[in-house]
């Protein structure tokens, strides 16, 4: 894992003293409230319906049980017991006190972590692969880069004032599971077909929100030590050229889609072919100094596959159902990535108690070299767990609640805060989820239905993913009632695809019952082996929309 | 509006010249459809500047940036961050004369002015009367050293490490 050294260090602290100082200069008023707005938010510092939010960067969802304890205090102490994870691997606060947040800021620089970019117009906190480091696919490690990417992005001077606000995901693998082509900017740690030498390929314009789009491919392949240069010549044309006219019109995908991918592409070479990378770049010393913390931990030398794991499956049914569903195949022999559900049944999305946290902190001790990840599936990853051990790690997660069975399941659904706690929310979202989760409780059958990804946002700005769910649930706002529009299709991998609309808005006691005609007529059409995304391609939308729009009673017969 | 650099506010030695009116004085600052003309007609001793929105791109003026001293770029807006990229430009391109910032910027971002190459401010009065001069000052001071190689004068984070790793201390 990367430590803040001296530098970085004296940095977060002074952005603390920054801050309280920003808070001071607006309240004997050198700052009016417009001024200050966006100088809070990139510091994390949301107004809400009820309260303050804070949102604390997790740079490329890695966190050490050090820093999860910190966030468990701080949890306990400002907030009322408990954080929320969110869809890009940062935790929020949702009750702080404005006056208590320079005295949280603090604490959070005791761990080296902060609340920078978290929020506001500007390059936010750089996001990648829950699994880097462990999975198998790997070209490599995509941390180092997105950790370069955090340093480099930090208060550049450049891009603070953007038209919108502006993420980047890396990947190191080729299965996407960092949702890179949803994202303003898309890199994939690639191997140069010819040569083998490793560099980038860079997507740029993907997003969600009011309009969802794909990434565009912008660069087949970026030398490694191209890419600041090549990152800032891409802002630059976005700084200059991006809309600033309409916030709704601002992201850098709309300049993409209105001037075309061509277009964009030759003016960011051109502005590159004026810059000196060299000068620009990390210093290679520099570059393999960031590697170094990231280099694999000290792993044991184990046979593939663990016999005490294979007499622990056999003589505990629900320990073997939870290994299969919510472990990972690692890279290193005899180890495996661990998914810590944060969707009990009936529970909120992404929220952790303190007690929790620490539960979890100390299983990564016992288990998984003191190492956490935050998964945009608003769960937590223990990523280096010997199989051997597998069992005592899931005992421990049974007695802190933590042990759901359900990793990439029907209940392992995705949800923005939405109208319980969003200021910009038009419906609620989190009970939609609770009660879909109530509604499919049974292991028996999640496992029988197998993967399919709910996504719900509670508003159009699509907080919760909802284009890219193989289900996605868009709550708005019709006369006063909340409606709710389903949508088919969509997918964050590799395969990125925009879900489509599958009939007109339905109540939220109607959607249980819309999701369980959407399942029914997979469970009647797939083929053996068949995914849900799978046999969504295949068929196409028709048959389920056919099933959505069909009246409870007859969607049995229907399905049949 | 008063005038702003990093050792504090003063007098301002530039004269805006409206279009038609004659470009008398030691230093004018002109529109860029006046300059060509201005630049023919000046006399000896005279400087010259321009006075740019934020929409003007980089080619627009570089015919003129060895022959001008003062790039002055307006901020609509202090949210509207476009003149950055444009100072940062002119600084690529060679630009060594002085270049200014006019409009409601505010002090909190005088450090990412000074990065991309911006010597001074000129701002409304009541952004004066509410920030004064420590808060300028201040918000220079505010950070030791920051992650941009080629941002600024001091060495940059990356750039200390470096010196550091070569045992010649953290010389800035």
């Amino acid at each position: 894992m990367y430590r803040y050294d001296q530098f970085d260090e004296a940095f977060v602290r002074e952005r603390v003293a920054q801050f309280r100082g920003q808070v001071a200069r607006r309240i004997d008023g050198s700052l009016t409230e417009d001024e200050f707005k966006p100088l809070r938010l990139k510091n994390g510092v949301y107004l809400q319906l009820h309260a303050y939010m804070l949102r604390i960067a997790i740079p490329y969802g890695t966190l050490s049980s050090a820093q999860l304890r910190q966030l468990a205090l701080i949890g306990e102490r400002y907030d009322r017991g408990y954080g929320h994870f969110t869809t890009r691997q940062n935790l929020q606060f949702n009750w702080p006190k404005l006056r208590d947040i320079p005295d949280i800021l603090d604490l959070l620089a005791d761990v080296g972590m902060h609340c920078i970019q978290t929020s506001g117009n500007c390059i936010r906190n750089t996001t990648a692969d829950h699994f880097s480091g462990a999975a198998a696919d790997e070209v490599e490690d995509p941390r180092a880069t997105a950790e370069l990417i955090r340093q480099w992005s930090t208060m550049h001077p450049e891009f603070d004032y953007l038209p919108r606000k502006f993420k980047i995901a890396v990947t190191g693998a080729p299965r996407d599971r960092a949702a890179i082509r949803a994202h303003d900017i898309g890199i994939q740690v690639v191997r140069h077909p010819v040569s083998g030498e490793v560099g980038y390929r860079l997507f740029v314009g993907g997003g969600l929100g009011r309009t969802p789009m794909i990434g565009k491919l912008v660069r087949d392949f970026l030398p490694k030590a191209h890419l600041l240069a090549y990152l800032q010549s891409l802002m630059r044309v976005y700084n200059l050229e991006g809309r600033r006219d309409n916030k709704y019109k601002a992201r850098v995908k709309i300049l993409v889609h209105e001037i075309g991918i061509e277009e964009f592409r030759g003016r960011v070479e051109a502005e590159f072919a004026a810059l000196d990378p060299a000068a620009i770049a990390a210093d290679p010393e520099e570059v393999a100094r960031i590697e170094a913390y990231f280099a694999p931990p000290a792993f044991v030398k184990l046979p593939e596959t663990s016999q005490r794991l294979a007499a622990d499956r056999a003589r505990y049914a629900a320990f073997d159902r939870w290994v299969e569903t919510n472990t990972f195949p690692h890279r290193q022999p005899g180890y495996t990535a661990v998914t810590v559900s944060l969707k009990p049944v009936g529970g909120v999305p992404g929220d952790a108690t303190s007690d929790q946290m620490r539960t979890v902190a100390d299983l990564a001790d016992a288990h998984s070299f003191g190492e956490i990840r935050v998964s945009h599936h608003q769960n937590l990853i223990l990523p280096h767990v010997r199989q051997d051990e597998l069992y005592a790690l899931w005992t421990g997660l049974v007695g802190a609640g933590l042990a759901e069975a359900n990793a990439g399941l029907i209940t392992d659904i995705i949800a923005c805060p939405g109208l319980d706690y969003c200021a910009l929310a038009t419906a609620r979202s989190i009970p939609i989820a609770q009660a879909i989760s109530r509604r499919f409780a049974s292991p028996e059958r999640q496992r029988e239905i197998g993967e399919l990804g709910i996504k719900i946002s509670g508003c159009i700005n699509a907080c919760g993913h909802h284009h890219v769910g193989h289900i996605g649930i868009l709550g708005l706002e019709k006369s006063g009632q909340e409606s709710y529009q389903v949508t088919l299709g969509g997918d964050a991998t590799e395969n990125a695809a925009i879900g489509q609309l599958l009939g007109p808005g339905i109540t939220a006691t109607e959607v249980p019952d819309a999701i369980e005609r959407l399942v029914a007529v997979y469970l009647a059409r797939r083929q053996d082996g068949e995914t849900f995304a799978e046999a969504v391609r295949r068929l196409g939308i028709e048959p389920f929309k056919a099933g959505f729009l069909a009246a409870p009673a007859e969607s049995a017969h229907a399905a049949a | 509006m008063p005038l702003l650099d990093a050792d504090g506010f003063r007098a301002d030695p530039w004269q805006r010249i409206a279009p038609g009116e004659p470009v008398t004085g030691e230093a004018v600052l002109v529109g860029l459809a006046e300059l060509p003309a201005v630049i023919a007609g000046r006399s000896n001793t005279q400087r010259i500047g321009v006075e740019v929105v934020n929409t003007v791109r980089l080619p627009e003026l570089s015919p003129f940036l060895g022959q001008i001293d003062l790039v002055a770029i307006a901020f609509p807006a202090f949210a509207d961050g476009r003149a950055f990229s444009l100072a940062r430009q002119l600084r690529e391109a060679g630009f060594k004369g002085a270049v200014r910032a006019v409009g409601p910027v505010i002090a909190d971002q005088f450090t990412h002015l000074v990065a991309c190459g911006f010597d001074e401010v000129e701002v409304p009065d009541a952004i004066a009367a509410r920030q004064p001069e420590d808060q300028w000052r201040a918000a220079l001071a505010s950070y030791g050293a920051t992650y941009q190689t080629g941002y600024g004068a001091g060495a940059s984070i990356l750039e200390r490490r470096r010196a550091l790793r070569a045992g010649q201390g953290t010389a800035s």
